[in-house]
């Protein structure tokens, strides 16, 4: 196999290019869907655009669009900030409930498929327009949280501790509805801790609570970068976020066609960023891993 | 069987005397590797708390959409109908157009995740298998990719269907899928990678001994062999396809409605088909018919979901997307 006549290409070579075809309509895609797009809309949102009868034509006018976003547009920094402090209350909502119910499932009893089936269920039939009917016929309220004593505790502490309580409580089904996905992916891991580690942490002495701490939760810590990252991408793209809808509504905006809703995609692209990368220092590791 | 019965005879016969407060004690906080008795009974108390509240908007649904005017308006009328009243079914489904819907609603779903399966199971393969330049290049943008979303790069894509004529027809979602940027194509690439990657190498030794090519080889046993994988790629892209309305109503609104794109204009539709105009309150919408119109949208997905239900939720350990 390793023999190398003269004139021919090696196998390495051989190799190389056999794998550079396989991947090849990946990178076609990339290039075109991905790439280039990702580029253009960066050209894009410092132009403006006007669709005459001989073609599109584009005109640099900087960041003139940034400014008509943040100054002139009343509904843009709304939706925004908005949008912004929906993904950001939400992720560690979502992360935390995740991990508490794959902890919850990971225990060996009766009826354990079935709740496993019930808490991974709307990811089957979760979209925009179901959940905004869930929402506009009052579905997903479950109960009127307000009435309760709890409810009304959380909402005389200051601001600053009681609005991230009361979201949860106001979003209950939303947050438990985008988790099923991660639910999977930590019961997945969960299982993967060979049992032997418990063991020798109870003979040593360890309680149930230390051995969560000191050990699934270190172990789970990768896996929990991976799940927020998932998280943040998942609600951030969610079409019933008010800035997507800004987005699209946007993108044939008489005077200023596609170059305005691109202007508006990268300011939300860059605050998506800022939570990626705060999720990225939190939980990142000496050395870096890109696998799932 | 036999020693099942057994085993719970030796039980019963436990004498009673014996349960001394150590014993409760064991019972109730569990020793070692049982778990105790209280432990189990908080758990299932979470976990039925938590299941409830996944199932009531659903429930909420079911229910609400079962229900006559008289009984939508009653308010001692919560939970249980007074009859089972089909009306809002069939108003909802002539809103939805159905018939028609539902088929289109398949194939713009299943087209595109049988085209993404495919590419990613062909470029996962190549990254799994293959050395070549710039590897880890292509995995980080593949990566990348992955937190672009969608809004940034879809006005430049528009535009580049735009250009071609493909505006308000199936291929925007047809292309992408097929060259592997669909609906989160980089997981199922990724999921793919894993699993070539954790097979052992020497099959396909074997494969090129016996004189099979690259293809061959991929064809031939890669693929048989990835066959959870492929399902779980499948079903996934399937359900991201069938519930997305974002791009769509963009790419090809106007044109091509699936039933959710239809749910999402439900009120102008059914507006043109029951007008109101009259001033009459026979024909008003109200959130019964609303309520059956999300529930014939999701019909189909609870269907599937019953009967493949152990291919989501095994998904995950089977295709092996948390191996590290």
């Amino acid at each position: 196999m390793k023999g190398k006549k003269p004139g021919t290409i090696s196998i390495r070579q051989k190799n190389a290019i056999t794998g550079y075809l396989f991947i090849l309509p990946w990178i076609l895609g990339f290039i075109l869907f991905t790439g280039f797009p990702f580029f253009y809309s960066i050209f894009l949102s410092f132009s403006s655009v006007k669709i005459a009868p001989t073609g599109i034509q584009t005109r640099w006018i900087g960041i003139g669009n940034y400014v008509q976003a943040f100054t002139k547009d009343v509904n843009f920094p709304v939706a925004l900030s908005d949008s912004f402090i929906f993904v950001l209350l939400s992720t560690p909502m979502i992360v935390v409930a995740s991990l508490i119910m794959a902890m919850l499932l990971n225990g060996k009893f009766r009826g354990r498929t079935i709740f496993r089936a019930i808490f991974f269920l709307p990811v089957i039939i979760i979209s925009g327009p179901v959940i905004s009917e869930l929402l506009t016929n009052n579905a997903a309220q479950i109960v009127n949280p307000s009435k309760y004593t709890v409810y009304k505790v959380f909402s005389t502490l200051p601001e600053a501790i009681g609005a991230p309580v009361l979201y949860v409580f106001d979003n209950l089904v939303m947050i438990l509805w985008f988790s099923g996905v991660q639910i999977l992916i930590f019961l997945a891991s969960l299982q993967k801790i060979d049992g032997s580690i418990y063991e020798a942490a109870r003979i040593d002495g360890a309680s149930s609570w230390e051995i969560f701490w000191k050990i699934v939760l270190p172990y789970l810590k990768p896996v929990i970068m991976v799940n927020a990252i998932y998280t943040v991408v998942e609600m951030s793209g969610f079409p019933n976020n008010r800035v997507n809808m800004e987005i699209s509504k946007n993108m044939f905006l008489i005077g200023n066609v596609y170059s305005y809703s691109a202007a508006q995609s990268w300011i939300y692209f860059s605050a998506e960023l800022l939570l990626l990368g705060v999720v990225f220092l939190l939980f990142r590791e000496k050395k870096k891993r890109w696998k799932r | 069987m036999n020693v099942g019965s057994f085993n719970i005879k030796v039980k019963e016969k436990a004498p009673i005397h014996g349960w001394n407060i150590d014993r409760i004690k064991k019972k109730l906080l569990g020793a070692g590797k049982t778990d105790g008795l209280l432990k189990k009974l908080i758990t299932y108390a979470l976990l039925l708390g938590i299941g409830f509240v996944y199932l009531y908007p659903l429930m909420f649904m079911i229910v609400n959409s079962l229900m006559d005017v008289s009984d939508l308006v009653n308010p001692t009328v919560r939970w249980v109908p007074t009859r089972m009243y089909f009306g809002n079914y069939r108003i909802a489904y002539k809103v939805l157009d159905a018939s028609k819907t539902f088929g289109v609603s398949l194939v713009m779903a299943g087209l595109p995740a049988l085209f993404q399966t495919a590419c990613c199971a062909v470029v996962g393969y190549g990254f799994a298998r293959f050395e070549f330049p710039l590897k880890r290049l292509w995995m980080l943008l593949l990566v990348i990719t992955f937190i672009i979303p969608g809004q940034v790069t879809m006005v430049p894509r528009y535009m580049l269907f735009d250009a071609y004529g493909m505006i308000n027809t199936p291929l925007p979602s047809m292309i992408p899928a097929l060259l592997g940027q669909g609906i989160k194509s980089t997981i199922f690439v990724l999921v793919f990678y894993q699993f070539f990657h954790s097979y052992p190498k020497v099959l396909d030794e074997a494969g090129e001994i016996d004189g099979a090519g690259k293809l061959k080889i991929f064809l031939k046993i890669a693929l048989p062999m990835s066959v959870p994988a492929i399902v779980v790629a499948f079903l996934f892209s399937f359900v991201w396809y069938w519930n997305e309305t974002y791009l769509a109503g963009i790419f090809f609104g106007k044109t091509i409605q699936t039933l959710p794109m239809r749910l999402q204009s439900f009120v102008d539709s059914y507006n043109r088909l029951y007008p109101t105009s009259d001033g009459s309150a026979v024909n008003r919408l109200n959130e019964s018919i609303r309520m059956a119109g999300t529930m014939l949208t999701i019909v189909p997905m609870l269907l599937m979901y019953t009967v493949l239900q152990k291919q989501f939720v095994e998904s995950v350990d089977r295709a092996g997307i948390t191996g590290e």
